[in-house]
Parts: C-alpha cells; sequence; structure tokens
C-alpha cells in the first residue's frame, strides 16, 4: 500500500459524502492508504476570499503546513474549490517569500511549501494501471464529462490539462468502458458559489448544463466536484423549473463510474445518497439525429412523459 | 512602458488595487472577451470590462460607482475572464478587492446584503468550528438574511440520505484558528488607514 496524504475538506463530510465513500472504495484496491492530514480545517472557499485576501491564504496554508508533517511530497484534494484554493496558496507562498514570511507569522507553524496538492483527476490519470485492469464491469455509458471551473482554472496556477478542452476525465470514463460526448459545457460554470444566496441564478446556469448534456444523448453527466454535483443533484427541481423540463439524467462522480466498473456495490459507493436516482436513460440510437422520427422517440431531447422518471418531485 | 497614468497614483482606487494585489487596470485593452464568456454579465450594473474601464478612466465619481456596484458581489470567480484575457488581467483577483475595499469603506450594494451575510456566516462558521457546519450555515444564513423558508424544507430529505450532520466536527486546535483570524487582514487595514 503506498500513503497518501488526503484532505477530504467540509463538503465530503456532509451533503457530498459519497464522494469520500466511492473515493475509499476504489483507493484501496488501487493500493492506496489514505492517510488524512491532521487536526484540518475548512479552506476558506469563496467567502474568505471574497472578504479577507490574507485570510484565504492563512487557511489553506495551515492545511499544507499540517501536511508537511505527514513527511509526503504530495497531497491527494478530491473536492476541486478546496484544490482551487490550496493549489493557489501553494502558488502565492511560493511566488513571494515576503508573503511567505507574513503567513507564516499568521498561522504560526512553519510552512515550507514541499506538500502538493493533487487534484483528484490527476491522482487517477496518473494511476490509471491500478484500476484499468481490474474493470469487471465496464460502465457501458454515453456520458458527458462535466470539469466545471475550478479543475483547469486559471490555467497558470492549476497547470493541469487545456483550460477550454480538457480531456483527462475523457481518457479516464474510456478506460472504463464508457464513450465520453463531444459537449459544449464542459468548463462552464454551474454557479454553486450562489446555491444558497442566489438560487434562481444557479437554476438558469445549470438548466444550460444540463440541457445540453440531455441534448447530446448524454445517459449520466459524471463529475470531480462536490459543489458541481450537489448543484446539479440537490438544486434539480430548481434547474427543472428553470429550463421548464423534466430533467433526470444522474449526476455521478468519476470516482464512482470507477467503482462501478469495478464491480462494487451502489450502497458501497454511496449511488443511494443522491437525490436524482440513479438510473440512466436509455442510449440515444446513432441514426437518431438523421432521422426525424427516430429522434422524437429517443428520451434525451423531447420533452420527458415518461411519469416513472419523476423522481424529483 | 506606458506613460503615467493615475492609476500609478497610490491614493486612487486603481493604485490602492495595483499596489494591493499586483494587478494593472492599464494593462486592459477593451477587448471585451472576459465580458463574452462572464456567465454572470448580463446580472450584473457593470460588466467586467466596464468596471475595468472606470477605474482606468477614473474620473470624479467613478471610483464610487465601482465600490458601490452589484458586478462583484454577482462575479462567481469562476476565472473564464482571467484565464481568456489575452492581457492576462487578473480580472477575479481584482473582484475580490473590490468587495473587501467595499465591506471596508461601507459602500456595500444594497442588492448585495445577502452575499455578504453568507460570506460573513460561513467565516463564524470556520472562526468557532474550524470547519464548516452546513446546519449552522444554513440556519445562520436564514437568520441575518430573514429568508426564512428557502432551503429548510429540503433538510428532511438530506437527513434520510445521510447528508446532513446535525453536530458540528469541532477541530481540536480551535485556538490557532481564533488566532489566524485575529491577525489576518490587520496589515492591510492598518496600511489602508
Amino acid at each position: 500500500m503506498t500513503k497518501i496524504a488526503y484532505y477530504p475538506g467540509c463538503s465530503l463530510l456532509g451533503s457530498s459524502r459519497e464522494y469520500d465513500e466511492s473515493l475509499r472504495a476504489i483507493a484501496g484496491p488501487m493500493g492506496f492508504d489514505l492517510v488524512q492530514v491532521p487536526d484540518w480545517n475548512c479552506c476558506g472557499a469563496s467567502s474568505a476570499h471574497s472578504l479577507n485576501h490574507e485570510l484565504s491564504l492563512a487557511l489553506p496554508a495551515r492545511i499544507l503546513a499540517l501536511a508537511e508533517t505527514l513527511g509526503v511530497e504530495e497531497m491527494l484534494v478530491p473536492c476541486a474549490a478546496c484544490y482551487s484554493r490550496l493549489v493557489t496558496a501553494h502558488h502565492d507562498l511560493a511566488e513571494s517569500a515576503e508573503t511567505r514570511e507574513r503567513i507564516v507569522e499568521i498561522i504560526g507553524m512553519p510552512c515550507q511549501g514541499t506538500v502538493k496538492p493533487l487534484n483528484i483527476l490527476e491522482f487517477l490519470d496518473r494511476h490509471s494501471d491500478s484500476f484499468k485492469d481490474k474493470v469487471t464491469a465496464p460502465f457501458d455509458k454515453d456520458v458527458a464529462c462535466y470539469y466545471g471551473c475550478l479543475l483547469v482554472r486559471p490555467p497558470k496556477i492549476t497547470k493541469f490539462d487545456r483550460p477550454e478542452d480538457p480531456r483527462t476525465m475523457d481518457n479516464l470514463v474510456e478506460l472504463i468502458g464508457a464513450k465520453a460526448l463531444d459537449w459544449d459545457f464542459k468548463v462552464e460554470c454551474c454557479g454553486a458559489s450562489h446555491s444558497i444566496s442566489k438560487t434562481d441564478l444557479v437554476g438558469k446556469l445549470s438548466a444550460k448544463i444540463i440541457g445540453n448534456a440531455v441534448k447530446k444523448g448524454a445517459q449520466a453527466i459524471v463529475v470531480a466536484c462536490p459543489m458541481c454535483q450537489s448543484n446539479l443533484d440537490m438544486r434539480r427541481s430548481f434547474i427543472n423549473k428553470a429550463a421548464g423540463q423534466n430533467y433526470t439524467i444522474p449526476v455521478i462522480f468519476i470516482t464512482q463510474a470507477i467503482g462501478l466498473a469495478m464491480g462494487l456495490g451502489e450502497k458501497e459507493l454511496g449511488l443511494h445518497r443522491h437525490i436524482v436516482k440513479v438510473k440512466y436513460p436509455e442510449k440515444k440510437k446513432v441514426d437518431a439525429e438523421v432521422k426525424p422520427k427516430a429522434a422524437a422517440a429517443a428520451p434525451a431531447p423531447a420533452p420527458v412523459t415518461q411519469p416513472e422518471q419523476t423522481e424529483e418531485a | 512602458m506606458s506613460a503615467t497614468t493615475h492609476a500609478d497614483n497610490d491614493n486612487t482606487l486603481a493604485g490602492r488595487l495595483s499596489l494591493a494585489t499586483g494587478v494593472s487596470v492599464t494593462r486592459c485593452y477593451q477587448c471585451g472577451k472576459c465580458t463574452a464568456g462572464c456567465p454572470m454579465a448580463e446580472e450584473m450594473d457593470y460588466t467586467p470590462s466596464h468596471i475595468l474601464r472606470l477605474l482606468q478612466v477614473g474620473l470624479d465619481g467613478f471610483e464610487d460607482r465601482v465600490l458601490k456596484a452589484y458586478s462583484p458581489w454577482v462575479c462567481l470567480t469562476c476565472e473564464m475572464c482571467y484565464a481568456r484575457c489575452p492581457q492576462e488581467v487578473d480580472i477575479p483577483k481584482m473582484m475580490d478587492f473590490l468587495r473587501a475595499e467595499s465591506v471596508r469603506l461601507k459602500k456595500v450594494n444594497p442588492r448585495a446584503k445577502d452575499f455578504v451575510s453568507l460570506h460573513q456566516t460561513f467565516l463564524d462558521s470556520i472562526h468557532y468550528v474550524g470547519r464548516l457546519y452546513e446546519v449552522g450555515l444554513i440556519a445562520g444564513y436564514k437568520a441575518r438574511s430573514w429568508h426564512l423558508f428557502q432551503d429548510v424544507l429540503m433538510a428532511p430529505r438530506l437527513y434520510l440520505k445521510g447528508k446532513l450532520r446535525l453536530f458540528p466536527h469541532l477541530i481540536k486546535n480551535r485556538k490557532n484558528i481564533s488566532q489566524i483570524f485575529k491577525k489576518a487582514g490587520t496589515a492591510r487595514t492598518e496600511a489602508a488607514k
């Protein structure tokens, strides 16, 4: 077993428990032992950087400093929002000795910057050999890989994949037997940071994302961010109201998709915790685009009328 | 180098922005790419490029228009503008600065009160618990913003799905967090005096 530092972040203990559960479920078979950063705190998310710049560096710096006590070089950060704050702090502290001095003074502990935050896609991509041989039940679905904002932006800081049309997750899902669709909203923002304060705006943004995925014939949206997932899943009734549609497409984590392909159970992967029931619409027929009559029969673009799929009530 | 502009004056808003964050508004040549890609542009009173223009020109009253704008609050920090800016103007960093500055100068747009309430409640949670306490966040926000019923109806469902933790996860070294909150931000407030 290889040891790796693990920073779950607040959402993975609460509203996105299934992300933590599914990651732990696949990490074991992949040969990784996730060691939690001792006594970790919240990264400060959007609220710290909205109101207090120093706080937005100090909170993640404390996490980096605590991770350094584990004697590791990398720390896995599955939450894209936490990853963004941590990688930004890591970058800013490395760029300026003055900033580092000031932040070290604030947090009251040494922070050398020796631990690099690693996002979930970097981690899975680098270690894809450790799960691709274990695929026993291929995840044979047409999926829209949704990256959202913070994994790829700002490219100067994340230094990860192409900012406009990233491919890492697309390649990962193809390794487990899925087909990654070409679609338009891969890196658009779902608006999750306004999920509580401006729910109506979020409905509009997310409706475009889900609408496009459905139109392209996706059977599931695969994500790597708990903010995106809870927004597109828990807020589905708002989104459907904004869109005037009844979208039933499930939104699952990449770790859950990999877990399913490895033959792990739905409960073990936390699929029962989703608000939108994980039930895949039928595959869009290839010739559906050519023949308009067949297109109407395909479940995706037409206004959904199947009553059994209205789980979101 | 370009000519000396008002943005080089440390007392202007553009000057303070540059001093605190290193973001220089004079780099912007108004191509409008930021506004074109901004998912929130249609909700804003001034689009991102318009804010930059107001700061560049810096005529009387322009600074107040920027500080009292709704735009920085509705900005999602999705970083699209920065990723696409040909001049690499860090607009999200600018928006962060403008938010903090409008709170400091008590010029927050009245329509943005809900955002400020949410951010403050969120930070309170970290201050006292060390982590985000979701139930506390919703409850505190409801109390501050008076939106008492929105979201509360979802609680029983989330609880049944095991997604709602009723009690906070207190971290051990909360003293350390308290100290961080006490110290952070003090340097800039003092410098601005």
